[in-house]
């Protein structure tokens, strides 16, 4: 699937959800089953600081596409970061480089991209999109 | 008498608004406090009326607002007991008042290998002036160990003092923790070796009367946004002798006496250290909220404050998995908290949700969160209009986190 195609399908997920509750429970859900970087790169090296959650995130480089895997010490940020994951992992640089991650808008979770929940995620999305170039230019 | 507090939450604007669709809930004082409609409309006077540039010129308007703003300063050293008005200086708030006695203290007293003692409850704006300065001047800083409840080790203590320190600086209260440490004692303690001492009082004056002759601390700073006041304006209280000794903090107009092309003569305190145009509305809106404490009687903000802090421990630690952190005996109304495992800015989110404004995270006082070895805590501080109703949906709150990360 593509990154556009992805995001519509989240999008449609989250229009099911009638109250915040609901949707909480669900991005908790998605905490969960977040694709989890492997322990020995669980390391200051792959993370990413923030005032009040942390992530870990690695990249691999597989037939041309980016793989992500993640962490956080979070479960709300867990869940966030594995809706990023699912939509940006398993792509090409080219297409990641130019994604614009509007689902997150759409589905209302736009505040925990403000800076002042300082959770780690602006910079997470940064990161990804570093990495999509790193590999880019490798390639 | 009974405390009057619809008659007090009438007088906050902010609190009579809907979040989410709930009443908002601000147990998030310990951060900045809302402001009276009294202090509102002395900001609104102060433009609508009198504002002008002070203690310049001779026109009528510069007059009024220089009078109100002096008027101030004294209503400030009656506000906390100080024994002149000279020795009270406005500044931006207590991380500035802490900065300038880091700074100008510091460039006058401390020098290679001497020590500051500072304690393991200080907010980083009591933390890293000093730890940069004695890196600058290679002096040594050394910490006041913090017991498991959150109190201050004083044996300790005693054992850090010796022939080289040169200044002590002490929080009153814990913004993590509540903690009201026995800074009385410190100073004693410490002045019987002549070392000075610095009290951040950013945590206390909404909280509890201030009495700086009293404590006889050397320096006492203080925020006005967390008393009821507007952001931006804070004071610096310090004894005249030390003040006299201390050099400027920032050079430009108001603090100077008289200035040649090759050297320039100081003001006299304060105005030694209120370099450029201060902040004139700041300072109305500070006299008004000073009075509006003064009217409401700051031991009457105690005694309802105790009461909400007694209820919020008895019903927060009767939820099963909430641990308390920081259970010291002397507490001002604060109270932090973590739910089970559940990390705290998980439970901030959720708390958010329903109205209840809280702050989560290591409340800028990350030394004191490693020692105590949590992720961080979620922290629910009390004002004087707050209410046990709303301490009811806070906990109510709690338990939804709990079920919603079961």
């Amino acid at each position: 699937m593509t990154i556009s195609e992805i995001e519509n399908q989240i999008v449609t997920e989250f229009s099911f959800f009638e109250d915040w509750m609901d949707k909480y429970n669900f991005i908790i859900e998605m905490g969960k089953s977040l694709p989890l970087i492997d322990n020995r790169f669980k390391t200051d090296q792959y993370l990413i600081t923030g005032c009040q959650s942390q992530v870990w995130l690695y990249a691999d480089y597989r037939d041309g596409k980016v793989v992500f895997t993640a962490d956080s010490d979070a479960i709300i940020t867990k869940g966030i970061v594995h809706l990023l994951i699912r939509v940006l992992s398993n792509q090409t640089p080219e297409d990641i480089i130019r994604s614009e991650m509007q689902f997150i808008d759409v589905i209302g979770l736009k505040e925990h991209l403000s800076p002042t929940r300082s959770n780690g995620l602006v910079s997470m999305i940064k990161q990804m999109k570093l990495y999509a170039m790193a590999y880019k230019i490798k390639s | 008498m009974a405390f009057p507090i619809d008659k007090i939450r009438k007088e906050f604007p902010v609190l009579h608004q809907m979040v989410y669709n709930r009443p908002l809930v601000y147990f998030d004082n310990a951060a900045t406090t809302q402001k009276p409609q009294a202090v509102i409309d002395a900001i609104i006077n102060y433009y609508s009326r009198d504002n002008c540039n002070i203690h310049r010129g001779v026109h009528f308007l510069s007059q009024r607002a220089t009078e109100e703003f002096e008027n101030t300063r004294k209503a400030v050293s009656s506000f906390i007991n100080a024994p002149s008005s000279h020795e009270i200086i406005f500044t931006k708030g207590t991380t500035e008042s802490i900065n300038l006695v880091a700074s100008s203290f510091g460039k006058r007293f401390i020098s290679k290998g001497d020590e500051v003692i500072i304690s393991g409850l200080e907010h980083h704006s009591n933390f890293v002036p000093w730890q940069i300065l004695c890196n600058e001047k290679e002096a040594t800083l050394k910490f006041i160990p913090v017991t498991p409840e959150g109190e201050l080790d004083m044996d300790s203590f005693r054992k850090l003092v010796s022939k080289k320190t040169r200044i002590i600086a002490i929080t009153h209260v814990s913004n993590v923790l509540g903690t009201i440490l026995p800074v009385e004692e410190v100073i004693r303690y410490a002045h019987q070796f002549n070392i000075p001492v610095l009290v951040d009082g950013a945590q206390a004056v909404s909280h509890m009367a201030v009495d700086v002759q009293k404590l006889d601390c050397d320096f006492y700073c203080f925020s006005g946004h967390k008393m009821y006041a507007p952001m931006g304006i804070g004071v610096l209280y310090g004894k005249e002798k030390l003040l006299e000794e201390m050099p400027p903090y920032q050079l430009g107009g108001e603090m100077i006496k008289e200035v040649f092309f090759d050297h320039t003569t100081y003001n006299d305190l304060p105005y030694k250290f209120e370099a450029g145009t201060p902040n004139v509305e700041g300072v109305y809106g500070l006299k008004a909220a000073m009075n509006f404490i003064r009217e409401t009687g700051i031991d009457n903000i105690y005694a309802w404050e105790e009461e909400l802090l007694r209820y919020a421990t008895w019903k927060l630690g009767d939820i099963e998995g909430v641990r308390l952190i920081g259970t010291a005996r002397k507490k001002t109304s604060l109270i932090s908290f973590l739910i089970g495992n559940i990390h705290p800015y998980d439970a901030g989110v959720i708390i958010d949700k329903m109205g209840i404004a809280v702050r989560t995270g290591h409340h800028c006082a990350m030394p004191l969160i490693e020692l105590l070895k949590v992720p961080g805590t979620i922290r629910a501080s009390f004002a004087l209009y707050n209410t046990f109703e709303e301490i009811d949906r806070l906990a109510e709150a709690v338990i939804q986190v709990k079920q919603m990360f079961a």
